[in-house]
C-alpha cells in the first residue's frame, strides 16, 4: 500500500482518531497521518467531511471514510487477509457494536462534562461509575474468560472502549477521583493495562500527562462546559 | 424453520418498523409483540436492561437492540435479499447516512414540530441543510440501494412516512418537490414497494398521535 493511497486525518488528543489508528497498525497497513492543527479546520477535513467537519477521517485512494467506528469496520472489511478485527458470529457482532455504541452515546458523554460539573459532579461520578460497573459484566461475559474484549487478541470492542482509558484517566487526575477501581471492576483494570501495553496501541496512544494539561487550559474547560450545556 | 423469531414494537416506532421491512423483504416469519411503552413488559425489560426500549429481537432466545444494529444482524443472519452493498466503501457510506439520518435529521425535524416562531424558522433551515446531504446523496438513483431498496433505504424510510404527517401538521412542505426532486420521488416509489406499502402505519392514526403529542407538551 503506498503511503500516498492512504490518509489519515487526525489529532493526538482525540480517542476517535486513535481508534483507526489502532485498526490501521492490527492489519499493519501503512498510511499517511495528517495532523490537523487544534482550533483550525483544514481546507482537506472540511472538504472530505463537509457534513460534520470532524476528525478521524480516512482517505482511501480519494473517497473519504468518516465516524471512527464505521471507519475501524471499513478497514476490517478492505484488508480481510490480516487478523480480524470484529467478531465473525453475527450475535457476537451485534453485541460488540451494542456496546461500541453505548460507551459513545451514553457512558463518555459524562466524562466529558465531570470537568465542568459543580455540585452534580457526584451524581457524574456515580453515573460514570455504575457504567463502569455494566461494562465490567459485559468484560467478564464477551471475553469468556481470555484477555480482551475480542478474547485472546483485541477487537473491535476493546479499541472502541480502551481508546477512552487515556482520558479517563486524565480526568481521574484532574477531578482527583478514582473511577476505574480495581477492587470494584477488577476484569477491567487489567484488561486497562493489558491494552494500553499492546503494540497496535503503546504508540499511539496519548500521553495521560499531556492530556492533563490540556484538560486544564481554558479551551479545554470551554468545549466541557459547551458539552454540558447541549 | 428453527427457533421462532420474535419482534417486541410498538404500532407507530420508525425504529420498530424498520425491522419490521427488513425481515418482510428478507421473507421471514415472525412473532410480533407490540409494547405500551407505558406500561412495559417484564420480558422487554428483561432483554434491553440497558435502554429499556423497543425494537428488541429475539432469535435463539438471545436479544439483539438497537434497529440499525439489528438490521446488520438480519442481514448477515439471512443471506437472501441482501440490504448492505458488498463493496466496502459502498457499506461505510450506507452505515455514515443511516447514522446521520437517526442522529441529525431526525432531530433537526422534530425541533421544526416543537419550536416556535423564530427558533421553527432555525429549526427549518437546519434541517433543510441537513436533507439537502441526503437529496444529493440520492441524486440519479431510483433508491439509495440503487435498483432495489437497501439498508439505507430502510434507515431512511422514515421519511416517507413521517415527513407527510408533520408536514400537515405544520401545513406547509418540507421536502417539497421544486427543492427536493429526488426525494420527493424517492418518497413515493419507497412507500409503493409492497413489502413497504403493506407495512405501513396509517397516516390518519399517526397524524393523531402527533397532534395529541404536541397538544400535550408544555409552553416554551
Amino acid at each position: 500500500m503506498a503511503r500516498t493511497e492512504l490518509k489519515l486525518l487526525g489529532a493526538w488528543l482525540s480517542p476517535y482518531v486513535m481508534r483507526a489508528r489502532i485498526a490501521l497498525n492490527i492489519k499493519s497497513v501503512d498510511y499517511e497521518f495528517l495532523q490537523e492543527t487544534l482550533g483550525s479546520k483544514s481546507q482537506l477535513l472540511l472538504e472530505s467531511n463537509p457534513v460534520h467537519k470532524k476528525i478521524p477521517v480516512l482517505i482511501h485512494k480519494g473517497k473519504p471514510i468518516c465516524e471512527s467506528l464505521i471507519i475501524v469496520e471499513y478497514i476490517d472489511e478492505t484488508w480481510s487477509s490480516g487478523p480480524s478485527i470484529l467478531p465473525s458470529d453475527p450475535y457476537d457482532r451485534a453485541i460488540a457494536k451494542f456496546w461500541g455504541t453505548y460507551v459513545d452515546e451514553k457512558w463518555f458523554p459524562n466524562l466529558r462534562i465531570l470537568t465542568a460539573e459543580g455540585e452534580a459532579k457526584d451524581h457524574v461520578i456515580r453515573t460514570i461509575v455504575e457504567g463502569l460497573d455494566l461494562l465490567e459484566d459485559a468484560f467478564v461475559k464477551i471475553s469468556k474468560g481470555k484477555t480482551f474484549f475480542g478474547e485472546d487478541q483485541i477487537g473491535y470492542l476493546d479499541i472502541a472502549f480502551g481508546c477512552y482509558l487515556g482520558w479517563l484517566r486524565a480526568l481521574e487526575k484532574i477531578s482527583e477521583v478514582k473511577l476505574l477501581d480495581e477492587a470494584k471492576t477488577p476484569g477491567l483494570a487489567k484488561w486497562a493495562d493489558t491494552f494500553s501495553s499492546h503494540p497496535a496501541v503503546k504508540d499511539v496512544k496519548p500521553e495521560v500527562d499531556k492530556l492533563v494539561e490540556y484538560g486544564k487550559s481554558p479551551e479545554a474547560k470551554y468545549r466541557a462546559a459547551k458539552a454540558a450545556s447541549s | 424453520m428453527g427457533e421462532q423469531v420474535k419482534l417486541f414494537k410498538t404500532w407507530s416506532s420508525a425504529f420498530g418498523l424498520r425491522i419490521v421491512w427488513a425481515l418482510k423483504l428478507k421473507g421471514i416469519q415472525y412473532e410480533s409483540i407490540d409494547e405500551d411503552l407505558t406500561n412495559k413488559s417484564p420480558l422487554l425489560l428483561q432483554y434491553n436492561p440497558v435502554y429499556k426500549k423497543i425494537p428488541v429481537l429475539v432469535y435463539n432466545g438471545r436479544p439483539i437492540v438497537e434497529s440499525l444494529i439489528i438490521l446488520e444482524y438480519i442481514d448477515e443472519t439471512w443471506k437472501q435479499n441482501p440490504l448492505l452493498p458488498e463493496d466496502p466503501h459502498k457499506r461505510a457510506t450506507a452505515r455514515f447516512w443511516a447514522k446521520f439520518g437517526d442522529d441529525k435529521v431526525m432531530s433537526s425535524l422534530w425541533q421544526i414540530l416543537t419550536e416556535q416562531g423564530k427558533e421553527r424558522e432555525e429549526a427549518l433551515v437546519q434541517a433543510t441543510e441537513n436533507l439537502k446531504f441526503i437529496e444529493e446523496e440520492l441524486k440519479g438513483k431510483r433508491f439509495f440501494g440503487g435498483e432495489k431498496i437497501g439498508f439505507l433505504d430502510i434507515a431512511l424510510g422514515w421519511l416517507a412516512n413521517l415527513v407527510p404527517v408533520l408536514e400537515e401538521i405544520l401545513g406547509f412542505k418540507v421536502i417539497d418537490k421544486a427543492g427536493f426532486p429526488f426525494l420527493s420521488e424517492w418518497m413515493l416509489e419507497f412507500s409503493s414497494v409492497p413489502a413497504i406499502k403493506e407495512n405501513l402505519p396509517l397516516h390518519d392514526k399517526m397524524f393523531s398521535k402527533f397532534r395529541a403529542y404536541l397538544a400535550a407538551a408544555p409552553d416554551k
